[in-house]
């Protein structure tokens, strides 16, 4: 639902089905921003955080959290693993256009 | 004694008589008296006085005894010329042989042998006259001479001579008529006895005339009333002032005519002590010597002393018989006041003494009834057996014997338990004295231990009790502690699933809300107008039911504790338009006027952003959603004092009545309930604002008046502590 609204609001979306896959299509597109599900299944979204944050070819590209885990701690977790920002789930398609163009606008700023 | 001879002669004899007359007077004289004694004596004083013999003795011839005795002299010192005796068988003798001789014979007190000769003249040159003869005669005679005439005198004068007749014939003729010796012998020794007897008294013996002068004392009273001239100065003033002091008492005696016995105070001459006799004064009647008073002396010095002493003693023994009578009723005094009967025995068993509480128990009291004397005798058995069991006993000295004995009051046939104690009483030698019994009241031992075992039966039970109770209480604390951890689990369990519940409902409705969303964006293409107005639909109500779970959501992680806080800094004048914004097209539709009111240089707060905000929606939310018409005012404030931002969202809304105040802060809670209500929401709107703020460390409160408005005003610490 995300990607779609995504698309219709003018992104360009690539999707992975798990961990690796995300790392690896990061590697090769090298996208501007990079929606992160933490409860991926295979190697999940924080582990996936830590690998793309660690390589030199995509630790600038922006790591926006989405989770479900919406208890203290989750967001603290996902900063530490090296996500730039936080978004609950459920999140209206809306409210995460938002977020994202506030991601992008900041990347452009620095 | 030479007070005696001093007075033998009292009759007067004029100087100026003629010598024949004088001569005439002695004759007369001695012819008139048949003491021989006394004519010798009359007959040597008249020598002394009218022939000028100053020293002269006569002798006479004791024909009984055979013996030359002396019976008078004059001017001679010593010896007691009536002392004097001499054999006449001592024919060597120069007196004895003066006798034979027929004319005055010189003498000079030697015997022919050359050996000093006794004689009463003492020694020097005399004369010896034997008596009968007449003046100048010098015939020879064949008789013994009746006695001799001793003198010392220039010469023989004629008058010498014819006394020496005139006394030989009287003593001839006395002797002619009864035995001169025999009575002048029994006389001198009824003398010698009498004074042998009255010297040999230690009382002192007087004969004195009626003025207390002396005539006859014995060696004892010469030693306190004479004294001669070559004595001390001392003795003689005191002998003097026992002259005094006696003829004082004799006198006052005389007066008083009291024969009795009086105390005389006089001076030792010889130590000037002081000395107490007793006088025993008797009146003599003497015909010749006319009235004399005996009196003897008997020194009670000693006796005075003595009898002090006694007295003293007596005295001594009176304090010392009060201080043991004292002692005794002293120990007395104590023993009745011990309460405890105390009974003492002698060896044989029988009582020698009790004090009042053991008469009590062991006496029968006068008029007492058959029943008490009848209790008196059991008591004095039951000890008697007791006291005999000690006795034979073998209880060493400071041993003690102890016993119970059951007594009863005699008056009130009471049953006394007692416990005796009994001691002996020994002697140094081991002797038994006496028994001292204690008799201890054992009533009061007994209910002690009884009130005792009661006690302890209570505390026992109450002890038990406690013991139960306590369990009791465990079992119950146990009880409870589990349904706690029970209720507890329970509570989380609820919070869980609560929680859980709310995450699986926004699942699902976030996908139909997003979907709606896309649609209402044209994503699938152009809608109808009703179609559009359908999702519209859609879309409110189901953000309506996202925001019913939300607020459960949040309620259910505030209850559990799980409300995360993210504390930054921030500005409430910033917050508030932001507000305004996200409810923009509330406003827009709700046509009131909404007007924020802030507070420059408001200082900025440090506390959970997200919050605050949340807080501040709600409070503007329901201002909208409860007034009609008029306007909101939005109003920041702060308080340096307390250190408090304030956010005021005042309405012109319907109001609150006061008591609803409070109750539209609970769960789930409007002010009406009813289904018919008129409003729509959870109501857990403010239940939540306000568990938010406390969180904060802020408050929210209410201000309200019935169809004019609420105000609700949120205020929160500048800075939250974490």
């Amino acid at each position: 639902m995300y990607a779609e609204y995504l698309q219709f609001s003018g992104f360009r979306v690539a999707e992975a089905r798990n961990g690796n896959e995300a790392v690896a299509q990061a590697f090769s597109l090298r996208p501007d921003l990079i929606l992160m599900d933490l409860s991926l299944p295979g190697m999940d979204g924080w582990e996936a955080t830590r690998v793309l944050k660690a390589d030199e070819r995509t630790k600038h590209i922006p790591v926006v959290a989405l989770t479900g885990h919406a208890l203290a701690g989750a967001s603290e977790g996902a900063r530490k693993a090296g996500c730039d920002s936080f978004v609950t789930k459920p999140c209206l398609p809306d409210d995460l256009v938002v977020e994202v163009r506030r991601m992008l606008d900041t990347v452009k700023k620095a | 004694m030479s007070s005696l001879q001093a007075r033998s002669f009292t009759r007067p004899i004029g100087n100026g008589a003629n010598h024949a007359a004088r001569l005439d007077l002695l004759e007369n004289y001695l012819a008139h008296h048949e003491d021989i004694l006394r004519c010798a004596h009359l007959s040597l004083e008249w020598l002394a006085r009218y022939a000028g013999v100053k020293q002269s003795a006569c002798l006479a011839v004791d024909a009984e005894s055979n013996m030359l005795v002396g019976i008078a002299a004059h001017g001679i010192a010593g010896d007691d010329i009536e002392l004097f005796s001499w054999p006449l068988s001592d024919t060597y003798d120069p007196l004895i042989g003066a006798l034979q001789s027929s004319r005055p014979v010189p003498f000079r007190s030697y015997r022919p042998n050359g050996h000093a000769a006794p004689t009463p003249l003492g020694r020097g040159a005399f004369t010896a006259i034997p008596l009968g003869l007449r003046g100048g005669n010098v015939g020879g005679r064949d008789d013994l001479a009746p006695g001799l005439l001793l003198l010392r005198a220039p010469a023989i004068t004629a008058d010498i001579n014819w006394l020496v007749m005139v006394l030989g014939q009287k003593i001839d003729q006395v002797r002619g008529r009864g035995s001169l010796a025999e009575e002048a012998r029994k006389l001198r020794r009824e003398r010698t006895l009498f004074f042998t007897i009255i010297n040999a008294v230690t009382d002192p013996i007087m004969l004195t005339d009626t003025e207390g002068r002396l005539i006859v004392a014995n060696a004892r009273a010469e030693k306190l009333f004479a004294a001669s001239e070559e004595e001390s100065e001392g003795r003689r003033r005191a002998v003097e002032l026992n002259n005094m002091l006696f003829s004082a008492a004799l006198s006052r005696s005389a007066v008083e005519g009291n024969p009795e016995a009086r105390e005389l105070l006089l001076v030792d001459p010889s130590d000037g002590s002081d000395l107490l006799f007793e006088v025993l004064s008797t009146a003599v009647e003497d015909p010749r010597e006319g009235t004399g008073i005996v009196s003897v002396l008997r020194n009670i010095t000693d006796l005075r002393r003595a009898t002090e002493q006694i007295e003293e003693n007596y005295q001594k023994l009176r304090v010392a018989e009060a201080a043991v009578r004292a002692e005794r009723d002293r120990l007395n005094l104590i023993i009745d006041s011990v309460a405890d009967p105390i009974i003492v025995t002698d060896a044989t068993g029988a009582t020698v003494m009790m004090n009042s509480p053991a008469e009590d128990l062991f006496t029968v009291v006068a008029g007492a009834t058959e029943s008490a004397s009848r209790t008196v005798q059991a008591n004095d058995a039951h000890f008697s057996s007791f006291i005999s069991g000690l006795l034979l006993g073998e209880t060493g000295p400071g041993e003690i014997r102890r016993g119970e004995i059951g007594l009863m009051n005699p008056s009130s046939g009471e049953p006394i338990p007692v416990e005796a104690i009994a001691g002996k009483v020994l002697t140094e030698t081991g002797e038994l004295t006496a028994v001292v019994t204690i008799l201890h009241d054992r009533r009061e031992a007994l209910e002690r231990a009884r009130l005792y075992e009661q006690l302890k039966a209570a505390s026992d039970e109450l002890q038990a009790r406690v013991q139960a109770a306590t369990a009791e209480l465990a079992t119950q604390n146990e009880l409870l502690r589990r349904q706690a951890i029970e209720l507890e689990q329970a509570s989380r369990l609820k919070s869980q699933f609560l929680a859980n519940m709310s995450h699986e409902f926004r699942t699902p409705l976030n996908a139909i809300l997003g979907y709606t969303h896309m649609l209402l964006q044209g994503v699938a293409g152009d809608l109808l107008p009703a179609v559009k107005r359908q999702l519209q639909r859609i879309d409110s109500n189901g953000r309506h039911l996202m925001t019913i779970i939300n607020e459960i959501l949040d309620i259910t992680r505030i209850e559990a504790g799980k409300m995360p806080m993210q504390l930054s800094e921030f500005n409430l004048n910033e917050l508030v338009p932001e507000v305004m914004t996200e409810l923009d097209p509330v406003i827009s539709r709700s046509k009131l006027t909404v007007a924020p009111r802030l507070w420059p240089q408001l200082p900025t707060v440090y506390s959970d952003r997200q919050k605050v905000k949340q807080i501040i929606v709600n409070l503007l939310s329901n201002a909208l959603k409860f007034t009609h018409e008029g306007g909101i005012q939005i109003t920041v404030g702060y308080s340096p004092a307390e250190r408090t931002a304030s956010v005021a969202v005042a309405d012109t809304g319907i109001g609150i009545s006061p008591e609803n105040h409070e109750k539209i802060f609970e769960d789930f809670r409007q002010v009406d309930d009813s289904p018919s209500r008129q409003y729509g929401g959870t109501g857990l709107g403010l239940a939540i604002c306000r568990r938010l703020a406390t969180a904060l460390g802020g408050r929210i409160t209410l201000e309200s008046t019935m169809g004019v408005g609420s105000t609700f005003t949120l205020a929160i610490p500048v800075e939250t502590e974490q």
